[in-house]
C-alpha cells in the first residue's frame, strides 16, 4: 500500500495535476454562479457534457482523423476548443433564460430554483441520450460511451522524478491556468467584472447603484459555460470518450473543489480544483483506483464538517475575487 | 402507442388536470369541511379509502391499469414503494424543507441490511425490519449531524455524494456482493394454513403471488402515514413549519433548528430503510445498479409534482409517476425527459404541486418554503425592489 504510493507518488502528482486543471476549469462555473446568484447550478455538470460534444461535433463535421503534427494540430486543437467553448456557453445562457429567469422574476424560494436545476439537469442528459447522439453521432446507442479521435501524438516529454511527463498533460495545465489567470483578470479588472463583484456583494444595492443585474448574471453564466466548454474539451483531449452522463460525476467533484477552495472564490476553485485532483489520485494509490470516487465525496463531508468556508473562504465579493 | 393507449393517456391527462384545477376551486373549502368534520367520519373515510387500497389488486382492474405485465406486481413495486419512499422523503422536503438528492442511499441501506442479515445469519424479515429502520435512522443522523449545520444547498450536494458512496461501496465491497449483488434473499416467513381472504392466502409469501406482499406493503404505508400525520399535527410538525418558513427566526424564537432538522432527516431516513427491508425480501436478488441517482431524482420528482408538505399529494404524485411509465411502454424512454422538463415547468408554473397544502402554496408565492430565496432577482410585476439577498 505505502510503497505503492511512494513509487508511483510523481505519476500521481502530474495525473492530479492535470485532472485537478479540468476539475478547476468546472468548478469556476459553480463558483461563480453561486457568488451572484447563491444558487448550485446543478446542470453546470451538463453544460461540461454540452463542451464535450461540441468538440466531437467539429471532429465530426470537418471530419478529423489525427494525430496532427505542427499547424494542423494547432488549427484543429483550436478549432475544437472554440466549438466546445461556443456550445457551452450558449447553452449555459439559453439555460438561464429557460430555467432560472423565471423564477428570479417570480422571486422563488431558492429550493424552487435548485428543484428547477435538477430538472434542467435531467432534461439535458436525457435529451442527449434519447435524441442527440443516436441521431447525429452515429451509432443510434444513446447511453454508451463514444470513443474521440485522437488530435495529437501523445508523447513523453520529460522524466520528472519517476513520472513520464507527456506533452498533453502539459498541455491541458498550462492552458487551464491560463484561462483562469484571464478569468481573474476579467472579473477584477473590468469594468463588467466589477459589476459581478457588486452583484455579489449586495445584489441591492448594486441595482441602485446602476449596475443591470440581468446582464450581470447573463455574463456569469456565460463565462461559466465558456470555462466548462474549455474543460469538455480537455476531457475528450485526455480521456478520448464521452458519454450522455460524463458530467454527473465531475461535477460532483468539480463542487467538491469550489467548496474546498471557498465556493464564490475564484482563486478558491483554482486551488481547491489541483488539491482535490492531487488527493484522489493519492488516496487511489493507497486504497485502490475503485475507491477514488468515494474519496472525493468523503472528503466534501469532511472539509464541510471542519471548515465549511474551504481553503481560502468565500470571497467573490471581495476585491480578493 | 395504440388507440386504446391513446385513450387511456388522454383519460390520465384529464383526471391529473381535473384534480389540480378541482383542488384549486374547492381545495380550501373542503380542507375547511374536513377539519370540522368529527372523528368517526374522518376514519370512515380512511377506511374506505384502506379498503379501496385493498381491492386495487382486483384481476378486472389489470387490463386497463396494466396489460403488459403482472398488475400485483406492478402495484408492489415501483407504485408502493414509490408510495412509501414518496412519504418519507416528504418529510426531508415537505415538512422541513431540505432538500435530500441521495435519499436512495437510505433505501438501499434497509435493503441491504435485509439482504446481508438473512443471507448470512438467517434472521427472520420481522426480525430485520425494525434493524433495517433504525440502522437506517443512524445512518441519516451520521450523514445529517455534520452537514445540517450548514446552508441548505450543502446539504443537496452532501446527499448527492452520500447516494454516490453508498453505491460506490456496495459495488467495490466484496462483503457486500459486489457488482454481482445478493441472491436468494428470503421472503418473509408465511404462516401455514393462515386467514384466506378471497381465495388469497395474505400470511404465505411467495413467488407466485405478489399480492400478499402488496397488502403487507399497504399496511406498513398506512402504519407510516398515522405516524408522520400525527408528528405533523405536532409540536415537532409546527416546529418544521418555523424551520421551513424562516430558520433564523425559529432560532430566535428558541426551536432548536438543528434538532428538529435532525429529527426530520432520521425520520426520513427510518421510512426509506422500511421501504428497502419490505422491497428486498420480496425481489430475492438486487445488486447496487437498482439504486442510481435518476432513481433519487424521481423520488423527488413524485413529492414535487404532487405537492410537497401534503401527503395526499404526495400519495398522487408517487402513483402517477411510478405507474405512467409502466402503462404507457413506448413513452418509457423518454419518462426522464419528460421528468425533467415538467420540474422546471412546475417551478416556473406551480411550484407548490398539483394538490398543495393551503401553507405551502402561500409559503412558494411569497418565496420562503425552504431555504430563503434567490439571490438576484430581476425586478418583476410582483416584486418591487429589484433585488434582494438570499443571505445564508
Amino acid at each position: 500500500m505505502l510503497h505503492d504510493f511512494t513509487s508511483t507518488f510523481w505519476a500521481n502528482t502530474v495525473d492530479g495535476l492535470t485532472v485537478g486543471a479540468i476539475y478547476a476549469l468546472v468548478a469556476l462555473g459553480y463558483t461563480m454562479v453561486y457568488g451572484v446568484l447563491r444558487l448550485i447550478n446543478f446542470a453546470h455538470s451538463e453544460i461540461f457534457m454540452i463542451g464535450t460534444f461540441g468538440s466531437l461535433t467539429v471532429i465530426q463535421v470537418f471530419g478529423l482523423h489525427g494525430p496532427y503534427g505542427g499547424f494542423a494540430l494547432f488549427g484543429a486543437l483550436l478549432l475544437c476548443l472554440v466549438a466546445a467553448m461556443v456550445a457551452a456557453g450558449g447553452s449555459a445562457v439559453v439555460l438561464e433564460f429557460v430555467a432560472y429567469r423565471p423564477l428570479r422574476k417570480k422571486g422563488s424560494s431558492r429550493l424552487a430554483a435548485l428543484i428547477s436545476a435538477i430538472g434542467a439537469s435531467l432534461f439535458l442528459q436525457e435529451l442527449f441520450a434519447t435524441l442527440v447522439i443516436p441521431n447525429t453521432f452515429g451509432n443510434g446507442r444513446g447511453r454508451d460511451y463514444i470513443g474521440v479521435t485522437r488530435l495529437m501524438n501523445k508523447d513523453t516529454w520529460f522524466h520528472f522524478g519517476s513520472a513520464d511527463v507527456r506533452n498533453d498533460k502539459v498541455l491541458i495545465f498550462v492552458a487551464a491556468v491560463v484561462m483562469m489567470i484571464a478569468l481573474d483578470r476579467f472579473v477584477n479588472g473590468t469594468k463588467l467584472g466589477r459589476g459581478i463583484r457588486a452583484t455579489a456583494q449586495d445584489p441591492e444595492t448594486a441595482v441602485l447603484l446602476g449596475v443591470n443585474i440581468n446582464q450581470v448574471v447573463v455574463v456569469t453564466f456565460l463565462v461559466g459555460g465558456i470555462m466548462a466548454g474549455a474543460a469538455g474539451f480537455f476531457w475528450v483531449l485526455f480521456y478520448e470518450v464521452t458519454k450522455f452522463n460524463i458530467g454527473f460525476i465531475l461535477g460532483i467533484k468539480a463542487f467538491t473543489a469550489a467548496v474546498l477552495g471557498g465556493i464564490g472564490n475564484l482563486r478558491g476553485a483554482l486551488v481547491g480544483g489541483f488539491v482535490l485532483g492531487l488527493l484522489e489520485n493519492y488516496g487511489g494509490a493507497i486504497f485502490g483506483s475503485e475507491w477514488k470516487d468515494v474519496i472525493a465525496f468523503t472528503m466534501l463531508v469532511v472539509i464541510l464538517m471542519f471548515r465549511p468556508t474551504g481553503i481560502l473562504g468565500e470571497s467573490l465579493q471581495q476585491a480578493r475575487a | 402507442m395504440n388507440p386504446s393507449e391513446w385513450i387511456i393517456l388522454i383519460v390520465t391527462v384529464g383526471v391529473i388536470a381535473g384534480v389540480s384545477i378541482v383542488h384549486g376551486r374547492v381545495g380550501d373549502r373542503f380542507s375547511a369541511t374536513w377539519s370540522r368534520a368529527p372523528w368517526f367520519g374522518r376514519w370512515g373515510v380512511y377506511i374506505v379509502l384502506i379498503i379501496g387500497a385493498m381491492l386495487l389488486p382486483y384481476s378486472g382492474l389489470a387490463p386497463i391499469m396494466s396489460p403488459d405485465s403482472d398488475w400485483p406486481t406492478i402495484l408492489f413495486y415501483p407504485i408502493g414503494v414509490f408510495v412509501l419512499l414518496g412519504i418519507g422523503l416528504n418529510v426531508v422536503v415537505g415538512y422541513a424543507g431540505l432538500l435530500d438528492l441521495g435519499y436512495v442511499a437510505f433505501w438501499a441501506i434497509g435493503a441491504y441490511w435485509m439482504a446481508e442479515l438473512s443471507t448470512r445469519y438467517h434472521w427472520s424479515f420481522w426480525e430485520i425490519l425494525p434493524v433495517g429502520i433504525v440502522m437506517a435512522a443512524v445512518s441519516g443522523v451520521i450523514l445529517g449531524a455534520p452537514t445540517l449545520r450548514l446552508r441548505g444547498d450543502y446539504l443537496a450536494i452532501v446527499t448527492l455524494g452520500f447516494g454516490e458512496i453508498v453505491r460506490k461501496i456496495a459495488e467495490n465491497s466484496d462483503y457486500l456482493g459486489g457488482t454481482r449483488g445478493v441472491n436468494d434473499i428470503p421472503h418473509p416467513p408465511s404462516v401455514q394454513n393462515g386467514p384466506v381472504i378471497g381465495n388469497i392466502e395474505i400470511f404465505k409469501w411467495t413467488i407466485v403471488d405478489a399480492r400478499p406482499f402488496y397488502y403487507l406493503l399497504v399496511l406498513l404505508i398506512v402504519v407510516m402515514i398515522i405516524f408522520v400525520k400525527r408528528l405533523e399535527k405536532s409540536r415537532v410538525g409546527r416546529a418544521w413549519a418555523a424551520i421551513r418558513e424562516d430558520e433564523d427566526a425559529a432560532e430566535v424564537m428558541g426551536v432548536p433548528t438543528f434538532k428538529y432538522k435532525l429529527l426530520a432527516f432520521a425520520i426520513g431516513a427510518a421510512v426509506g430503510g422500511s421501504a428497502g427491508v419490505m422491497w428486498a425480501s420480496k425481489v430475492s436478488f438486487m445488486s447496487p445498479d437498482e439504486f442510481p441517482f435518476l432513481l433519487s431524482a424521481t423520488v423527488l420528482a413524485a413529492v414535487v409534482l404532487g405537492g410537497s408538505g401534503n401527503l395526499s399529494g404526495v400519495v398522487f404524485g408517487a402513483f402517477l409517476v411510478a405507474w405512467m411509465p409502466e402503462r404507457f411502454r413506448s413513452f418509457q424512454n423518454y419518462r426522464d425527459l419528460a421528468f425533467g422538463a415538467v420540474l422546471v415547468l412546475m417551478m416556473t408554473l406551480r411550484p407548490e404541486g398539483l394538490i398543495p397544502s393551503r401553507r405551502r402554496k402561500a409559503e412558494m408565492a411569497e418565496g420562503t418554503g425552504g431555504m430563503g430565496s434567490l439571490g438576484a432577482e430581476v425586478a418583476g410585476p410582483t416584486t418591487s425592489a429589484g433585488a434582494e439577498v438570499g443571505g445564508p
